[in-house]
């Protein structure tokens, strides 16, 4: 049964593909997003079937794919992913349906976009390296191609594309290398026998082929410092696609990390998880900074994805470090605080994605010092747009509080320890959350703040009115899903639980949900949101109501206070860039800020200015240190290499006369 | 310890808690002053003045600024419900109040953030440059403050194996050896330095200044008038007496009622009272004596407090 809907879900989306392919132009967003809509909520189906039941759905032909064919099974843990994955594709389809614009209605993208989308779903079931690589390439590529969607419009596509294109190409030749010397090991491809097999070989093969395995991986999930592409091809990609990569496709290089680290190769050495760790840390706080100090809107959502990706790393890595010294229990509290992460990342990311490129599509800009008074313009996207601001910035009783709560809970009790590693590990894990943290509080207040309360600040963004219904409705699920699961966590615990314990081995987990609350086994106290969301409600209630009696009249709206100037303009206003400029000060040796300024004087004296420009820019210190010099060398030695062969026949016969000398050589 | 008290024992409890840091935050704020006047040589307002001004806010008419949205009266409310919430579950009577299970010391700090959060948003809400200015930098200070806030509380739950409040207090109760030991004391300077931070006191910022240049919290409020600066106020007295009382049990617990009833409870009310007022004077006292840190010197001196906490969790663990 499972089955068979699991090829129902890959039909139906090359159904679609095929749909938007060949369909005439009148109907075809209409077809393909319906057929897509149907493959989405397939996968949901079968995906929410195994977490329920535990069975495996499993697809086996021998012929329709070279060397072991295709071969598909899911377990619960895949289907986490396929059900988060669903879910997305269900919302970005939705907010399609009122999306123009950004070149996805052509014929290409409209082909295209299924096939993403329906890989995307797949590749959590694969289960041979064949099917795992073909999938994983085909998701890859086709993600290219919609993030390149709009380039014959906006010249930082094509960088973009670039950009994206040889970082998941070098993630992808890491993948291929980690996952062939794995198979050449254990004599067969399948996972199940690699499974067996992998504890048992050679200790040098399986670091070898978990470090591979975790440059492919972190190269997609966008981990520091492999995520330099991830704030270019976000922003560029069409909203449907930004929210589908940045919400299920980032979460595919954590299913990645743990399928192969904890689920093939049974865990290993602790250094193999304090590097994850590290990666983690790194990438959280780095990813955090810059999206505090970014001005455009799509940029700071990106580069809160690497900072988000970062925390579930930690979370990983607390729980492999956990489990490599022996604390299995606390193991799987981090790894379900880690998925639980994914999970919620995916809702409040999907939603801040899609409302990100309504306001694009309503203002024409994402440049935060472009807009304002969104709030009041745009009264369905501006209010979602805040509820995942907030629930990202884990503040209670939304989502993301949930998940950080556990993650810091697991390293707490990690603590008690006499291992080194771990007494080290623990306490710098919760300083690089509370400073994420703190710095993410920071970037959503200012990315509300500034984009959409207080006066517009170009006229654009003044005439702004409220998108498309069906695209609000596609952001506004996955908003209402932030809300859901903040104040009842007890709904998706479960199902994280089981899939964890199937990637792991375990089932007993450490977590449990009493009723609505949930909390750690043989720990007191509790974390009950939905209690906290009532006291909320309710002191909100009784201080609104007191207000209200005090002071029954009417308010009275009144001028802001300008310092004495009469009008108050958007001008007099605090933008992004002011805003962040403190902790820019702050972190100056990272972000390593440059400023110039331009001054032009009047003709007649220099001590009077006519106009004073000043230009600022961060860059990422990843790419300015090395990607640039690495790409310069690059350039160099095939300047180098393209002046040897030089078209002369003479040349290639000689080349080819020493080379077979050598041979000979070689060979005697 | 035996015996659990009544669901309405624990709610009249909770009612009473909430009523005192109401009544309290203002007095509080009050009695500051006037230690402050005194050492500076003037007599000041009496203590109840600060509750005379809030009485004077209130009466006066509603107003808003023309740009904002519905965010500039919803934030003072928010603000104000986080810290009626934390009053209300914080074992700041007793080491059992209602709902004391749910009163978890990450969630506290969240819910903080929450209030913090929505001042900021009130702030930018106005659309004017003092507002933003003030959010700006309150931000900068929250988001530097959190590390030291959450690993200094990574040291007090380390021994005591939770961040549950209520079983923290009650077991440095049990093992009152703990108190002195290096990672509570290095643990105290951390949370005394991160309160300052949080609530807005001398060094990081001056509640009593208007200057464009140096004012922080009160840039942000600049827009409130009436009831909803009555409110703002309030919530931010009352957050200072929560954080005072939470600070008084976690470091000196004795006089918190560990056992139900009233006469307990009048004890605990007695001695929570004293030791508080003892905080606010101490603190008082040292604002005197310090000149305000420059904005770009206060990350520095989070920083300290910062390393501070990762001491008192590394001492933790050695001792432990």
């Amino acid at each position: 049964m499972t089955s068979a809907l699991l090829a129902g879900t890959a039909l139906t989306g090359v159904a679609a593909a095929v749909a938007g392919g060949v369909a005439p132009a009148r109907v075809r967003t209409g077809v393909s997003t319906a057929l897509t809509l149907a493959a989405c909520a397939l996968g949901l189906v079968v995906g929410a079937e195994v977490l329920h039941s535990g069975h495996v759905a499993g697809i086996r032909t021998s012929s329709l794919m070279p060397l072991s064919g295709l071969s598909l099974a899911l377990d619960r843990f895949g289907a986490l992913f396929v059900v988060i994955t669903a879910v997305v594709g269900i919302c970005a389809m939705v907010f399609r349906l009122g999306y123009d614009g950004h070149g996805l209605s052509s014929r290409t993208a409209s082909c295209i976009l299924p096939l993403f989308v329906t890989a995307l779903m797949l590749v959590p079931a694969a289960s041979n390296v064949t099917t795992f690589l073909f999938l994983w390439e085909l998701m890859a590529i086709t993600s290219l191609f919609l993030v390149l969607a709009d380039q014959g419009r906006r010249a930082e596509v094509q960088v973009a594309g670039q950009w994206y294109a040889v970082m998941t190409q070098i993630g992808a030749v890491a993948l291929i290398l980690g996952l062939v010397l794995l198979a050449t090991h254990c004599g067969n491809q399948s996972f199940s026998v690699i499974a067996l097999r992998a504890p048992h070989l050679p200790s040098w093969v399986r670091s070898t082929a978990f470090v591979l395995t975790v440059i492919g991986f972190g190269s997609k999930a966008g981990a520091v410092p492999l995520h330099v592409w991830l704030p270019r091809a976000h922003p560029e990609a069409p909203g449907p696609v930004s929210a589908l990569m940045s919400a299920a496709m980032v979460n595919l290089g954590v299913y990645g990390i743990i399928r192969f680290g904890v689920g093939l190769l049974g865990g290993g050495p602790s250094w193999w998880w304090l590097l994850i760790m590290a990666l983690g840390a790194l990438s959280a706080m780095f990813g955090a900074l810059h999206s505090a100090t970014s001005k455009d809107l799509k940029r700071l959502l990106a580069y809160s994805t690497t900072d988000n990706v970062g925390l579930m790393l930690l979370g990983v890595g607390a729980s492999g470090l956990f489990a490599s010294t022996g604390h299995r229990a606390l193991s799987l509290v981090a790894l379900v605080a880690a998925l639980l992460h994914v999970v919620f990342h995916a809702a409040f990311k999907g939603s801040l994605f899609l409302s990100a490129s309504s306001i694009q599509q309503a203002t024409g800009s994402t440049d935060l010092d472009g807009l304002g008074g969104l709030l009041r313009r745009m009264p369905m996207s501006g209010p979602i747009f805040l509820i995942g601001g907030l629930a990202i910035a884990a503040l209670p009783p939304l989502s993301g509080f949930v998940s950080e709560w556990l993650l810091l809970q697991s390293m707490l009790h990690g603590l008690p320890t006499s291992d080194v590693s771990i007494a080290l590990a623990m306490p710098i894990g919760v300083g690089v959350l509370a400073l994420t943290g703190g710095l993410t509080a920071f970037t959503f207040a200012k990315a509300i703040g500034i984009g959409l309360l207080g006066l517009p600040r170009t006229p654009r963004a003044g005439q702004a009115t409220e998108v498309h219904r069906s695209m609000w409705t596609g952001a506004g699920l996955l908003a209402l899903l932030c809300l859901i699961f903040g104040i009842a966590p007890f709904l998706v615990i479960g199902a994280v639980v089981d899939a964890a314990g199937d990637v792991t081995g375990m089932h007993h987990s450490g977590v449990m949900t009493h009723g609505w609350q949930i909390g750690l086994q043989g720990t007191p106290g509790l974390l009950a949101p939905g209690l906290l969301a009532l006291g909320l409600l309710g002191a909100g209630g009784v201080v609104v109501l007191a207000r209200r009696l005090i002071q029954p009249g009417p308010v009275r709206l009144t001028e802001a206070w300008g310092c004495g100037r009469e009008l108050q303009t958007a001008q007099m206003e605090y933008t992004a860039t002011s805003f962040g400029e403190p902790l820019t000060r702050v972190f100056e040796d990272v972000l390593n800020p440059a400023r110039d300024i331009d001054v032009s004087h009047i003709a007649e004296s220099r001590y009077y200015t006519e106009a004073a420009v000043i230009h600022t820019t961060l860059d990422d210190a990843f790419e300015r240190r090395f990607y640039r010099p690495a790409n310069r060398i690059l350039q160099q030695w095939g300047g180098i290499a393209r002046r040897v062969p030089n078209g002369s026949v003479h040349r290639y016969l000689a080349f080819g006369f020493f080379a077979l000398i050598v041979v000979l050589v070689a060979l005697a | 310890m035996s015996g659990h008290p009544s669901v309405v024992a624990m709610t009249a409890n909770s009612l009473l808690q909430v009523i005192l840091v109401i009544l309290g935050g203002p007095l509080l704020l009050g009695l500051m002053r006037k230690v402050r006047c005194r050492m500076e040589g003037r007599a000041g307002p009496p203590i109840r003045q600060p509750l005379l001004d809030l009485r004077k806010l209130a009466r006066r008419e509603r107003t808003r600024p023309e740009e904002s949205s519905w965010i500039f009266p919803l934030a003072p409310v928010v603000l104000a419900a986080t810290i009626l919430v934390v009053a209300a579950i914080a074992p700041m009577l007793t080491t059992r109040p209602a709902f004391g299970w749910a009163a978890d010391l990450f969630a506290v700090v969240f819910l903080f953030l929450l209030g913090s959060v929505f001042l900021a948003l009130g702030a930018l809400d106005t659309g004017t440059a003092f507002g933003g200015m003030g959010a700006s930098r309150a931000m900068t200070i929250g988001a530097l403050t959190e590390p030291a806030l959450l690993v200094a509380i990574l040291a007090l739950s380390v021994p005591a194996r939770t961040s549950n409040l209520p079983a923290i207090i009650s077991q440095s109760l049990d093992h009152p050896a703990w108190l002195a030991t290096p990672q509570r004391v290095l643990a105290l300077v951390a949370f005394v330095i991160v309160i300052i931070a949080e609530s807005g006191r001398l060094p990081v910022d001056n509640p009593a200044t208007h200057l464009e240049l140096t004012m922080i919290h009160e840039a942000m409020v600049l827009e409130y008038g009436g009831p909803d600066l009555a409110l703002v106020k309030l919530a931010e007295s009352m957050r200072l007496v929560v954080l005072f009382t939470l600070l008084a049990n976690l470091f000196i617990p004795w006089g918190i009622a560990g056992a139900p009833g009233p006469s307990h409870l009048a004890l605990s009310v007695v001695a929570t009272a004293g030791k508080v007022a003892f905080l606010g004077i101490a603190m008082a006292a040292f604002e005197v004596t310090v000149a305000k840190l420059r904005l770009f010197r206060v990350p520095e001196l989070l920083a300290g407090a910062f390393v501070l906490a990762v001491l008192a969790v590394v001492s933790a663990l050695v001792v432990a």
